[in-house]
């Protein structure tokens, strides 16, 4: 009989500190699977963030190095440069990759650095206790707006994605979402071409994935992925960027 | 065997490359833009990579990652850079990885100036970012000395694996000098130390992780009482220096980097007069030489500590000799540099 499913060689068989209702650890696996079917994990180099998945080093079975908040994009880069032979990612969530690490990810696209990153957006500080993000929403609340985000006060959400898209050296970009079986499965192709890219010398490629934070959102596991999908999506269009 | 006439921050770029330093990235700033200059143009002639970083940050940032895969890395800066560095230094020195960071020193606070000063003491010494960490820093006081200390910084960072800082001023950055390369004893050395840690993709082998956090409760102790074993090892087995005169000296200069060679200036006007005057010079300011002092706490000597900077060495002189003899200080900073007359006059005073 034909073995068609198992737990992928590249995701260590242990529980996760994520909350319930997390979008981390699908992600993780994803990312995994992804290694696995295209026989890298003895070549890929993953660069942890700061921020809830500080740790997806201690989850993926493979080399990795941690970043300082918002520097994935600079160690992967040099990485990159130094060891072309092998695929280098980074993993960064909205607080590292569009607020602290802003420049960091902005100068590696417009290089044009030959990089697959992995950028998990859920609109809010997991880590920290649930503070404003660049990306939260309009009127939504935060220990940081606890009245709701206000454009007047703290400007609109940030939309790396589309900023991204005019620079000469990204190749790459796609808005996923793991809200559903169906748009878990486009995020993990949206993954595979970003590393696909990254084999092929193509350039610069980014995926970014809308996810959960129930914990911080107030809502039950349920009840994020419904707003994901409902509210979510409306600001943030799912899609081929570039 | 070559000799050439260069500035001390080409040497320095020089000296980098022969010590087989294969990635630098930095970005512009006064006085030190020859250094990366000459490493745009030098560093990929000999296979390298150069990286012109968007910020002080992502450059520090890349030479974590160039080190975290076992290549030697170098960056470089002056003294407002330097502070922007600071994070990722503090990362470095966690992650336990060799790096070489060039500070050639100007005035502060703040934006300062652009003339030499010694005023980064503190910082570079005392570990500069957060947490209970230390940088070995080596003081070159020329041009040739800038060049060949080169190998032996990349060589006890990849040692000890520890940031490595080059402490240097405006002056000896911009100042030009013949420089000896690649002689028998002008040389650097390339011994290259096994980095099986090292991320290069985990075929045949358990998968590394290069990290400086540990969440676990113990943990983070554990990992600094590993830090600071291997700093006492450092300062055990480390220090450095050069000393002039000692045995009959009555006044003692101590004084590090460009300052020292003003200060041998005065000393050897005074010594042709008959002047008992003699120096020491720390080559590493950490680990600080207090063997130096050890040997020569005679009661007829004092001491006079002479800095760029309004005193920070003073306080490593004072630790060395237990705060027992006499210290005297002379020191100008914000581009103030003690000139030998001055230097003169104040041993003229003290002998008196």
């Amino acid at each position: 009989m034909e073995k068609i499913f198992s737990h992928p060689q590249s995701l260590r068989n242990i529980s996760t500190h994520y909350c319930a209702g997390c979008g981390h650890g699908i992600a993780h696996r994803l990312i995994a699977e992804v290694v696995d079917e295209l026989a890298i994990r003895e070549r890929v180099i993953g660069i942890a963030p700061v921020g809830c998945a500080v740790i997806a080093y201690d989850y993926w079975d493979f080399d990795c190095a941690e970043s300082a908040h918002g520097r994935a994009l600079a160690v992967a880069t040099a990485i990159k440069r130094l060891r072309p032979q092998n695929i280098v990612f980074t993993y960064q969530g909205d607080g590292d990759l569009a607020a602290i690490g802003t420049n960091e990810t902005i100068h590696a696209a417009n290089r044009g650095e030959n990089l697959s990153v992995i950028f998990i957006i859920n609109a809010i500080y997991g880590m920290t206790g649930g503070q404003m993000a660049p990306t939260t929403l309009l009127g939504q609340k935060t220990a940081t707006t606890p009245d709701g985000r206000d454009a007047n006060l703290q400007g609109w959400p940030l939309k790396i994605s589309e900023m991204l898209r005019g620079l000469a050296g990204v190749k790459y970009i796609e808005r996923t979402s793991l809200h559903s079986p169906a748009e878990i499965i486009k995020t993990k192709k949206a993954i595979k071409q970003a590393f696909e890219n990254q084999i092929e010398g193509v350039g610069f490629s980014l995926v970014e994935i809308l996810s959960t934070c129930p914990t911080y959102w107030g809502f039950s596991p349920k009840e994020s992925i419904d707003w994901v999908r409902d509210v979510m999506t409306k600001e943030f269009p799912l899609g081929r960027i570039k | 065997m070559k000799k050439i006439l260069i500035s001390g921050n080409e040497a320095i770029a020089q000296g980098a490359i022969d010590a087989g330093c294969r990635f630098y990235a930095g970005y512009p700033i006064t006085p030190q833009n020859e250094l990366i200059g000459y490493m745009a143009r030098h560093l990929p002639e000999a296979a390298g990579v150069f990286v012109q970083a968007e910020s002080e940050l992502a450059a520090i940032n890349m030479v974590f990652g160039a080190s975290a895969c076992g290549v030697r890395a170098m960056t470089s800066s002056s003294s407002p850079g330097i502070s922007l560095k600071q994070e990722g230094i503090s990362y470095i020195a966690g992650a336990e990885l060799p790096a070489v960071i060039v500070n050639v020193m100007r005035g502060g606070p703040g934006l300062g100036n652009i003339w030499p000063a010694q005023s980064d003491y503190f910082q570079a010494t005392r570990g500069g970012g957060h947490g209970d960490y230390r940088c070995i820093v080596l003081a070159p006081s020329s041009v040739q000395e800038a060049y060949d200390i080169m190998g032996l910084a990349f060589g006890l960072a990849d040692t000890y694996r520890i940031p490595a800082i080059i402490l240097g001023d405006s002056m000896l950055g911009q100042m030009m000098e013949p420089l000896l390369i690649r002689s028998p004893r002008h040389h650097v050395t390339k011994s290259q130390v096994k980095k099986p840690w090292a991320l290069t993709g985990c075929k045949g082998r358990k998968p590394n992780i290069i990290k400086s956090f540990y969440m676990k409760e113990g943990d983070l102790e554990e990992a600094n009482l590993k830090l600071q074993k291997k700093y006492k090892l450092i300062l055990q087995k480390e220090e450095r220096w050069e000393s002039l005169f000692l045995d009959d000296a009555r006044i003692i200069l101590v004084a590090y980097g460009t300052m020292a060679r003003i200060a041998r200036g005065a000393l050897n006007t005074l010594r042709n007069k008959g002047k008992k005057v003699g120096l020491i010079r720390p080559i590493t300011l950490w680990p600080f030489p207090s063997k130096a002092f050890a040997k020569h706490q005679t009661p007829k000597a004092k001491y006079l500590v002479i800095e760029m900077s309004y005193g920070q060495m003073l306080e490593d002189v004072k630790l060395a000799t237990a705060c027992k003899l006499p210290i005297e200080f002379l020191g100008r900073s914000g581009g103030g540099v003690p000139k030998e007359e001055e230097i003169i006059r104040k041993i003229k005073l003290l002998s008196r």
